[in-house]
């Protein structure tokens, strides 16, 4: 495979600990080496250019059946937005949510090279494993949802631990997964009947378990088998006034356990788009910022980590497990309404949504995803995201740096609110003067999401033996800039390699990379009674036959398998 | 004597079977080269059950065997298989939604006792050289 | 000696059953059984032994006469037509799995063709309304297991899709449904008192063409607002009993069919039928589902969304995907003679498109590939046999509720048959190499 040094660049990098002092990197065979194993590289002058490693992205909805939905039903989300066809690059569309080919390349040109898929339907398995077959350059991986699955009900209600962790492990396996996911816990089980599960003690419909239960109980199954991610959860009463104190009670409940994975996470739960959870008030006219009760709980506790959510005042396209949510959002826009339940399993909904800089409550929502990046202790257990495409899409991540890394810029579109002065009252991000660095940045989107992943021996930074994944963008981060030039920068890697291939080069896509899935094979100690229970519900609920329903080799052309052993 | 009736069209499992099993195959006329009529309107026209008719609207012509209802009554309203035969005389117009209008066609129904009910292929073979009555 | 293949999966109808049982020979070159599938499952897995079967393509010549070919001179042909034409129409993909639906989105975007399935004469208009105003839905097993109220609108599944009932909608016992059909209430509405509606608790004779009317009435009858006497043919105490009985249930489900996408009023029709399932959740839990016909035209939707962004109707020959029904549409491109070829593939056109459709095939360019012999192919001036999808080869495919499900070979295909997938590749090496790309 070819060399590659990329001479002089202003390096960024948490894992070696580099804060933009002049460094050259080395690739070769596909990984991160010292310079001196090079024989006779390409070379890369990065010179009063940005280096980094590329980009992962721990939580978007990019692939599989509620993706899908939302492409399908929105026509309106391709106009003014197709490119045809240039050169290797096939046409794509699609703004909110963009076709496959257009989701890797525009990933790839933000830099980023892994990005993973945050609700997989373990039904739908196929489905989201073909969209990401289909999606070039990207590394991915896909969370099965687990927090509204009758078998970890079941279990889970009498605390089965043991049981719980083995089907897990099972379907990890029929999915071809990569993490424990769980989605309003019991809440989108309440929502087959057309119900929800509000706060975490708010019992679930028939099956007799609360929130807490299956929340707790995944944890401690997650931390028995010791798998690669922690549980990834959404809270209950996403989106709501005054839902910060459920936001709390959700994260204690991974206090008092302890991380057992051999990948080098430190966090027992991952809490996700923390945005959509940190509000104060009890309705939408008082609606406020709680940002700092949910950041002074974030700061003084190591075993979690959250990612973003952030807003980015776009016309987007909402899309979650969360049924009930979906139902409640359509009741409040009047927008199209899908929704998708599925057997035994889970459920999800599509709205289109239109975050509006002249509605008081989208602004808020503005400033609260930015606080709680501004008001993290730690950057490596904070993460960038905007939950693509519910908080808006991926592509505004650029932007967001520029927001995080300039006060001057979020002054800006503090002039741009109609309701600036209501929402300056009802937020805290006014009084915050922190500008972030890329250093930071490099943290929030690189070394902190391949940490919690558990794969920050693959991904994340440039030290030597690590994935040859790194990008290059034509900023100058020691002269002076306007803010828009970061999202001018960010937007358009002038270099990326992905596992030792160019994959974009003088910003023109020239490879579509080498593509891999990511999934975790978690050996466990046979347990008849969970196999036993598996064959049960296949033969009497489920309309698919158990043959019918692992995901088979040829839906994953170039997995990547994470071995796990819990059989200890 | 010409009856009116309103034509839909749709599946019925014998179509679905001998669809299968080819539509080059004489079942497959059996199965979809029929038309039903509610017993009302066999009276209408005059005809004995089994009879072959001629079935005309203003998109096209077609003979088929006129056979009873088998999931009636529906008094007015007349049923051919999907397929080419009742493709003769489907409202082909979509109105700008992409979809003809195959059910709710006005059409004639008269006796045809003497002409052949075609087979498909060779009634599309037929249609496409000009070569149907 | 023989062998039973399990949990086979049937490739008719939107359905997808995958439970059927299948002997072949030990050689794996006979079929000889089918069990658990529906008439028209059996006969197409039997088919496929038809002694008479086509198993070379073949050219029609100017007398009419078809001439046997070679694979290679038909990819040849095929790719041919293909980069020479304008705007070429590849339509069908409904009979066939994604794999190949893959394929044939990458030969689209090369020649700049119309990609159309068989959505457009079926379930386009439901996809339209589904643009306008969305769809609450589900598995089908979150029926199985929930549902207690069951409407069947304008579809017939007792002729359609035979084993529905019985596998997901009426019959079945489910998790919350343990007395089966019991504990459900089935509701009809068609023109005709059809062997669905001889099973239902309650069948709406409607009057063929007004289900806008009665859909509305519906939603009027849930708010307790007034009727007039008779809507639709339906007297106003029957449309007040039956939305209170959907209204009373703990889980209701509307499965619609050609009876509301056909008729006049098309994609509006399904507008107020969601509209109605919409309004249902304000009282009760409630799902609408299409009764999706081909086994994998859901599919061929799914692939084309993540590939181009539109499920069907999809115009590529811009060297972008533009998308507009009525305009993009397989019928009303013929018709108005916008294409300069026509490719089908998986779908039977030339028995389902209006005749002045067929005829359009019938003067351009054409080509057939299709394991059956069809009005289609005798229309076309090439037939391409090719192996059949579920039964020779297995691949992808996505029942009606978009559940996907990998369906499996159970038999070898005749001694030197082409799969789809197999065919199209080399069309698309070929393209590629006309088009210079």
């Amino acid at each position: 495979m070819a060399e590659f040094l990329i001479k002089n660049g202003f390096v960024f990098d948490p894992v070696l600990g580099i804060k933009g002092d002049k460094a050259d990197i080395a690739i070769k065979d596909g990984k991160i080496v010292e310079t001196t194993a090079l024989s006779s590289p390409k070379i890369i002058d990065a010179s009063g250019k940005t280096v980094m490693a590329g980009g992962v992205d721990v939580h978007a909805h990019v692939a599989g059946p509620k993706v899908n939905i939302g492409r399908n039903f929105r026509p309106e989300d391709k106009l003014f937005t197709y490119k045809p066809g240039h050169g290797i690059e096939r046409m794509q569309g699609g703004f909110s949510v963009p076709t496959t080919l257009r989701t890797g390349y525009n990933y790839a040109r933000m830099g980023y090279t892994t990005v993973m898929e945050a609700a997989m339907p373990p039904l739908y398995a196929r489905h989201t494993h073909e969209e990401m077959r289909d999606t070039p350059i990207l590394d991915q991986g896909a969370y099965p949802v687990f927090g509204n699955n009758w078998f970890v009900l079941e279990y889970l209600k009498n605390h089965e631990i043991e049981n719980t962790a083995a089907y897990i492990a099972w379907l990890l396996r029929a999915t071809k997964g990569y993490a424990v996911k769980v989605v309003n816990p019991g809440g989108t089980e309440a929502w087959g009947w057309g119900l929800n599960c509000d706060n975490v003690h708010d019992p679930v419909p028939y099956f007799d378990i609360t929130p807490a239960q299956i929340v707790k109980g995944l944890i401690e199954a997650n931390e028995y088998l010791g798998l690669p991610h922690s549980m990834h959860v959404h809270a209950n009463n996403l989106g709501n006034p005054g839902n910060y104190t459920t936001t709390l009670d959700t994260f204690k409940l991974s206090e008092g356990i302890k991380p057992n994975s051999k990948f080098g996470r430190d966090q027992v739960m991952h809490h996700t788009h923390v945005q959509f959870h940190s509000y104060g008030g009890d309705s939408w006219a008082n609606v406020e910022s709680r940002a700092k009760d949910i950041m002074a709980y974030v700061n003084s506790h190591d075993n979690l980590t959250i990612d973003m959510g952030q807003v980015t005042l776009d016309e987007t396209t909402t899309m979650t497990a969360d049924g009930p949510f979906e139902h409640h959002l359509t009741e409040l826009n009047h927008l199209k309404w899908a929704n998708a339940d599925v057997e035994l399993e889970t459920g999800s909904g599509v709205v289109p949504y239109v975050y509006s800089p002249n509605i008081k409550v989208c602004a808020i929502q503005w400033c609260i995803g930015l606080e709680l990046a501004l008001l993290a202790k730690d950057p490596m257990r904070v993460f960038m995201t905007t939950d693509h495409p519910n908080a808006g899409p991926f592509i505004r991540y650029p932007r967001i740096m520029k927001w995080l890394m300039s006060e001057e810029a979020r002054k800006q579109q503090f002039d741009a609110f109609k309701h600036k002065d209501k929402v300056i009252e009802a937020t805290n991000l006014a009084g915050i003067d922190r500008e972030l660095d890329l250093y930071e940045i490099a943290q929030m989107t690189r070394a902190g999401p391949a940490k919690s992943l558990g794969l920050s021996h693959m991904y994340g930074g440039l030290a030597p033996g690590l994935e040859g994944d790194v990008a290059v963008f034509d900023f100058n981060p020691n002269e002076p800039y306007a803010p828009d030039a970061i999202e001018t920068a960010f937007s358009n890697a002038e270099c990326l390699f992905k596992a030792g291939v160019q994959v974009i080069d003088d910003h023109e896509i020239v490879s579509n990379g080498n593509k891999r899935t990511l999934w975790v094979n978690t050996k466990v100690n046979e347990n008849p009674q969970v196999m036993r229970d598996v064959k049960e519900k296949f033969l009497r609920y489920y309309t698919v036959t158990l043959n019918n329903y692992e995901v088979s080799g040829h839906y994953l052309p170039n997995p990547y398998v994470i071995e796990v052993d819990a059989t200890q | 004597m010409a009856i009116s009736v309103n034509l839909i069209t749709g599946r019925t499992i014998q179509q679905g079977v001998s669809m299968e099993a080819g539509k080059e195959k004489p079942a497959y006329t059996t199965a979809c080269g029929i038309i039903e009529l509610d017993p009302v309107d066999f009276k209408r026209l005059g005809a004995y059950r089994n009879t072959h008719v001629r079935v005309t609207s203003d998109y096209g012509s077609v003979v088929v065997k006129a056979v009873e209802a088998t999931q009636g009554p529906h008094p007015g309203v007349a049923y051919i298989p999907m397929g080419p035969w009742a493709n003769m005389v489907v409202n082909p117009n979509t109105y700008s939604t992409g979809m003809p209008t195959f059910k709710g066609t006005p059409v004639q129904v008269e006796v045809a006792k003497n002409e052949p009910v075609l087979g498909s292929l060779e009634l599309v073979r037929k249609g496409c050289r000009g070569e149907l009555a | 000696m023989t062998k039973t293949v399990t949990d086979v999966i049937c490739p008719f109808c939107g359905t997808l059953c995958d439970d059927l049982e299948v002997v072949v020979s030990d050689d794996n070159k006979q079929l000889l059984e089918v069990y658990n599938a529906c008439a028209i499952g059996a006969e197409k897995f039997l088919h496929s032994q038809a002694k008479d079967r086509i198993t070379r393509p073949r050219m029609r010549q100017e007398d009419g006469s078809w001439k046997e070919i070679s694979y290679d001179e038909a990819i040849e042909y095929t790719a041919k037509m293909l980069a020479d034409a304008k705007k070429p129409l590849m339509y069908g993909w409904s009979s066939t799995n994604c794999e190949a639906q893959s394929v044939g989105s990458e030969i689209g975007e090369a020649v700049g063709a119309v990609m159309d399935n068989t959505a457009t004469v079926c379930h386009g208009t439901s996809l339209i309304a589904v643009q306008d105003i969305g769809i609450p839905s589900c598995t089908l097993g979150e029926v199985k297991n929930r549902a207690d109220r069951i409407l069947f609108w304008g579809c017939n599944p007792a002729h359609a899709h035979p084993r529905h009932m019985s596998r997901y909608s009426i019959f079945p016992r489910g998790f919350f449904t343990g007395k089966g059909h019991a504990s459900r209430k089935v509701i009809v509405v068609d023109p005709r008192p059809t062997d669905t509606a001889s099973i239902a608790d309650v069948h709406l004779q409607i009057e063929q063409g007004r289900d806008y009317e009665l859909l509305d009435a519906l939603r009027v009858a849930f708010k307790g607002e007034k009727l007039p006497d008779v809507v639709a043919g339906i007297p106003k105490a029957k449309i007040y009993e039956v939305a209170e009985t959907l209204k009373s249930g703990r889980f209701a489900i509307i499965f619609f069919g050609m009876g509301v996408t056909q008729s006049i009023g098309k994609n509006h029709n399904i507008d107020a039928a969601i509209a109605v399932t919409r309004d249902l959740n304000e009282y009760t839990k409630a799902a609408i589902m299409p009764m999706r016909g081909h086994y994998n035209v859901t599919g061929s939707g799914q692939v084309w969304g993540w590939l181009f962004g539109f499920p069907y109707a999809v115009d590529l020959s811009r060297g972008f995907a533009r998308y507009n029904p009525g305009e993009t549409t397989s019928n009303d491109l013929l018709r108005r003679d916008e294409v300069d070829a026509v490719f089908v593939l998986g779908s039977d056109p030339g028995a389902h498109f209006p005749f002045s459709s067929v005829k359009k095939i019938y003067d351009l360019p054409s080509v057939a590939i299709d394991p059956h012999e069809t009005p289609t192919t005798e229309v076309c001036k090439v037939h391409v046999p090719v192996a059949f999808v579920g039964v020779e080869i297995g691949g992808c495919a996505y029942r009606m509720d978009n559940v996907p499900i990998e369906t499996r070979k159970v038999v070898d295909a005749p001694e030197g048959m082409m799969t789809d997938e197999e065919f199209l590749t080399h069309v698309l090496a070929r393209v590629k190499e006309l088009k210079g790309v």
